[in-house]
């Protein structure tokens, strides 16, 4: 337990690091943010993929793929 | 089956033939009707193996096959406000056959589950504003022999006023009806023992999720996102015909509580290095109320031979500690209230890796113009329980 909060203390530090060091960017300085593989979010190609690690693994969620409903898998 | 993928072919060249008759708009005047954005194909093949299938208490093949298509019409317009709606039309079909679900009742020559066909049509809307506010909504079903399906989701998001940030807000819900089919040997005259597929009863599971996210910009190469869910499922959470076998020896029907919450945490990290490679990584962390503690992490590296072709390879590593309510074959005891020999519940490690390409021409795939975009995509997996699978995916889009 001790370690958990140690660990979550280390990743809201470095977050409150990264989110204090951003800087204003433009659209026209945005190529390279908007490039197709860039996206924060999946991909379709990676549908299957995300399906069939819900069924076989415990976890799921969190990565914006379905979290339960529409088959008897999960 | 002939007939339904004709009809997916017809419904996909009527589209693009509507297209090819609009004329491109150049003049950055906003047009109000009804537009095609995209048409997205996704075809995969997926096939695992192993030697601990559920339906026969842990051990037993998990050999089994899926076949999935599915296409995504993507459609937007912008109304007298300057909003712009956006509409996405999906249907996906998924065919598999399982050789484990075809020991439900290793007596007949094939069981009605050892092959079966899942339908998914789903249809959602988004309106968003000047402002970047974003209100959507949409619904989905879901059919297959023994599992039927119906979701609902409602959309929130706001950008911040200088467009670096992003709030998302998704609540979702889906009320499942699941077929009690029961092992052959676990069947009475109450629950389908005269094998007639109308005497099958039935059971409900629900599912509600609220997902929060916030996405960052820091700099103009490196972006982050930053997800919660929160979901609770309630009813049926097993399945009938996972067999467990107690220590005795004697069989019994799969047994969990009727309630679970799952909290999964993640961070996706997107760094554009130099000017030929991404780096795209992925950590969460999930627990639930079952008592799994699940890290997982993955990296993929997009590399830009040219502007337009992209080799991607990735590799992805999740370590899970098992539920409380597993056990393996003939270790779980009459003394407990729940039980479960269905390994997706145990303490395993697992390794998913492989590459894909991404062909992006300036003139269309293969010289045609409205055929923007192909991805392939390979994958290996394997658990340290010995379950191996192999994926392969295409994506095709059509702008």
């Amino acid at each position: 337990m001790t370690i958990q909060i140690h660990r979550l203390v280390l990743l809201g530090g470095i977050t409150a690091m990264l989110l204090t060091s951003c800087t204003t960017v433009k659209e026209y300085q945005k190529n390279r943010l908007n490039d197709g593989e860039m996206t924060l979010g999946n991909r379709k190609v990676e549908k299957t993929e995300q399906s069939f690690q819900s069924y076989r693994e415990g976890a799921s969620g969190a990565n914006g793929a379905k979290s339960g409903g529409g088959c008897g898998c999960n | 089956m002939k007939k339904l993928n004709l009809a997916i072919l017809a419904m996909f060249a009527g589209i693009l033939y509507a297209h090819a008759q609009s004329a491109a708009d150049s003049s950055g005047y906003k047009n109000r009707k009804l537009q095609l954005e995209e048409v997205n194909i996704v075809s995969s093949y997926y096939h695992q193996n192993g030697d601990h299938a559920a339906v026969t208490g842990g051990i037993g093949t998990q050999r089994l096959t899926d076949l999935s298509n599915s296409i995504q019409v993507t459609l937007s317009k912008y109304d007298a406000h300057t909003r712009k709606h956006t509409w996405n039309i999906e249907l996906g079909i998924d065919h598999y056959t399982s050789a484990s679900s075809d020991n439900i009742d290793p007596k007949t020559i094939s069981s009605a589950s050892s092959a079966d066909t899942r339908f998914y049509p789903s249809i959602s809307w988004e309106m968003e504003n000047k402002k970047g506010t974003t209100f959507g909504a949409g619904i989905s079903l879901s059919h297959e022999f023994d599992y039927q399906s119906v979701g609902a989701n409602l959309l929130f998001t706001q950008k911040t006023r200088n467009r670096m940030g992003e709030l998302s807000i998704k609540l979702q819900t889906y009320q499942d009806q699941l077929k009690l089919i029961y092992p052959i040997e676990l069947r009475t005259n109450g629950n389908n023992g005269n094998a007639d597929e109308d005497d099958y009863g039935t059971a409900g599971r629900k599912t509600y999720s609220a997902s929060v996210s916030w996405s960052q910009i820091v700099n103009s190469r490196f972006q982050l996102m930053f997800l919660m869910d929160a979901i609770y499922q309630s009813g049926y959470l097993g399945l009938p015909f996972h067999r467990v076998y107690f220590s005795d020896k004697s069989v019994h029907t799969e047994k969990l509580p009727d309630s679970r919450l799952k909290i999964p945490l993640g961070i996706r990290a997107n760094y554009f290095l130099g000017d030929r490679v991404i780096l795209r990584g992925y950590y969460r962390y999930y627990h639930d109320n079952w008592n799994i503690n699940a890290h997982t992490a993955s990296l993929e590296t997009s590399i830009k031979l040219s502007p337009f072709y992209s080799l991607t390879p990735f590799y992805r590593y999740n370590h899970q500690q098992g539920a409380k309510y597993f056990a393996p074959y003939q270790v779980h005891t009459s003394a407990e209230e729940y039980y479960s020999s269905n390994y997706d519940l145990s303490g395993f490690d697992s390794h998913f890796f492989g590459a894909g390409i991404r062909i992006i021409p300036p003139h269309g795939v293969f010289g045609i113009q409205h055929f923007n975009m192909l991805e392939l995509r390979y994958g290996h997996y394997n658990q340290s329980n010995g379950l191996q699978a192999n994926s392969i995916s295409l994506n095709l889009k059509f702008k």
